[in-house]
């Protein structure tokens, strides 16, 4: 499973541009920093009040007073503002985050997004994510391709033709990278764009149930350095 | 000039069972966490408390056993209604609902700021896209402006507004350092009365004015005896 994730943080690390402002969700999105390809720097933007998060503390060299939206303790780079929490979603809001990167709990052929809330189940709130991804120029979902049940030991599709949880926002997501593949949200649909090696289109296609476009050019996963 | 120091519960004295209060921080970083306190000593309940977050729960650090921030009035029990956008590291705001003794609103993390900010700087509201085809736009006005929808986001009220400053002068200009500032310099006069608690208090002219970052205008209490976060 740690495996699949770095296959996916490395693979997310790709889409990034020199110079881009980021704001990585907690979990696997924040591990997509760490894989970086080279000569690629980018900002990262911290949505409790902060750009310029560099990445994890050492226990002992905590600052009290710099926390990233986890609640967790957090270096900052020599480039670091920081700002109240309406200039923070200012910048969100602005289009001033050149891209975001979040898990979800389903996605659909529309891009719509579902990934804060299971009535009944899970109520945790969806903090700054509706924000970020109606305001980032570019949403990345990053997550295993199917939710797996441990009680029943049942995969079931997370890509599906339309998302039956609340969703975060309507057609918003523009690429979902998993460990199976790499899939594009175009105007047509759902375009599958990359294949890792482990898997077939047919595969692909039995673990989705949304319509799937194979592309004509369809290209090799990649996570090489 | 009226003198506006306080100790805690001098600030709060006004502060009855069933009012509103905002309270600053996030996942209790920046929440006074002496006001906390003072609120849990002086006995009062059925609070409506708008706040980013329910803070930290007891036992989030593994070797200290307190809650935090919002926490510390979740664990009291004196909160009937929580108005916040992120309440999953509070089990106890999910109990609540699930046993009926809690509400819980919950408000995308930035349509939240715009609307303490509005009522702080006299705004009717804010129009954001967040939001607009969720359940959060369940029963707000949708507005269309060239194209494109929104939602009309009110203004929200509250009668203490529970700020944390780093360094605070005896007008009540203030600073908060780094992450600690996220809803301080927003809640800082949203509210009929509001109260800064302070790591440091200095006297008006000490330091250079640039150091401030908000106007003591916004003020109307001040307490000091913040300290800095242990861990």
């Amino acid at each position: 499973m740690a495996d699949l994730k770095t296959r996916i943080a490395k693979r997310c690390a790709k889409e990034f541009k020199d110079g881009y402002v980021a704001n990585l969700g907690i979990g696997l999105p924040t591990m997509v920093s760490s894989f970086l390809p080279e000569g690629v720097h980018i900002t990262i933007q911290s949505e409790n009040g902060f750009t310029g998060l560099e990445g994890s503390v050492e226990r002992g060299d905590e600052n009290v007073e710099i926390i990233n939206a986890g609640g967790g303790y957090v270096k900052a780079s020599p480039r670091v503002n920081y700002f109240d929490s309406a200039t923070s979603f200012g910048i969100i809001r602005g289009g001033h985050v050149d891209a975001t990167v979040l898990g979800a709990m389903q996605v659909d052929e529309q891009g719509n997004l579902a990934n804060w809330i299971i009535p009944g189940k899970m109520y945790a709130g969806m903090g700054g994510a509706m924000d970020l991804v109606v305001g980032a120029k570019e949403v990345i979902i990053t997550m295993l391709h199917q939710q797996f049940n441990k009680k029943t030991g049942v995969s079931k599709p997370k890509i599906l033709k339309e998302c039956n949880l609340p969703v975060t926002a309507l057609g918003v997501v523009d690429l979902i990278i998993t460990e199976m593949c790499v899939i594009k949200v175009t105007d047509e649909g759902l375009l599958l764009t990359e294949l890792h090696h482990d898997f077939t289109v047919e595969d692909v296609v039995a673990a989705t149930e949304a319509h799937l476009t194979v592309s004509p050019d369809l290209k090799p996963y990649d996570i090489s350095e | 000039m009226a003198n506006k120091i306080r100790t805690a519960l001098e600030a709060i004295a006004g502060l009855q069972d069933g009012m509103t209060i905002m309270v600053a921080g996030f996942m209790g970083t920046g929440t006074p966490e002496i006001l906390m306190d003072a609120i849990i000593e002086k006995g009062v309940k059925h609070l409506t408390v708008i706040c980013n977050d329910g803070g930290l729960p007891r036992g989030w650090y593994s070797d200290y056993d307190t809650p935090r921030g919002t926490g510390k009035l979740l664990e009291a029990g004196v909160i009937d209604h929580i108005i916040a956008s992120h309440v999953g590291l509070t089990p106890l705001v999910g109990q609540g609902i699930i046993d009926d003794t809690m509400e819980c609103t919950l408000v995308p993390q930035g349509s939240l700021v715009e609307k303490i900010r509005a009522n702080n700087f006299g705004l009717g509201g804010v129009l954001t896209p967040t939001g607009v085809g969720t359940i959060a736009a369940e029963g707000k006005m949708q507005i269309e402006i060239d194209g494109k929808m929104y939602l009309l986001e009110k203004p929200l009220r509250a009668d203490y507004s529970l700020c944390r400053a780093s360094v605070c002068d005896e007008f009540g200009n203030f600073l908060c350092n780094k992450t600690t500032k996220n809803f301080n310099y927003l809640m800082a006069g949203a509210a009929d009365h509001n109260i800064i608690a302070t790591e440091r208090l200095v006297k008006a002219g000490e330091l250079d004015p640039d150091t401030f970052q908000h106007s003591g205008v916004l003020v109307d209490m001040i307490v000091e005896g913040e300290k800095p976060w242990q861990i």
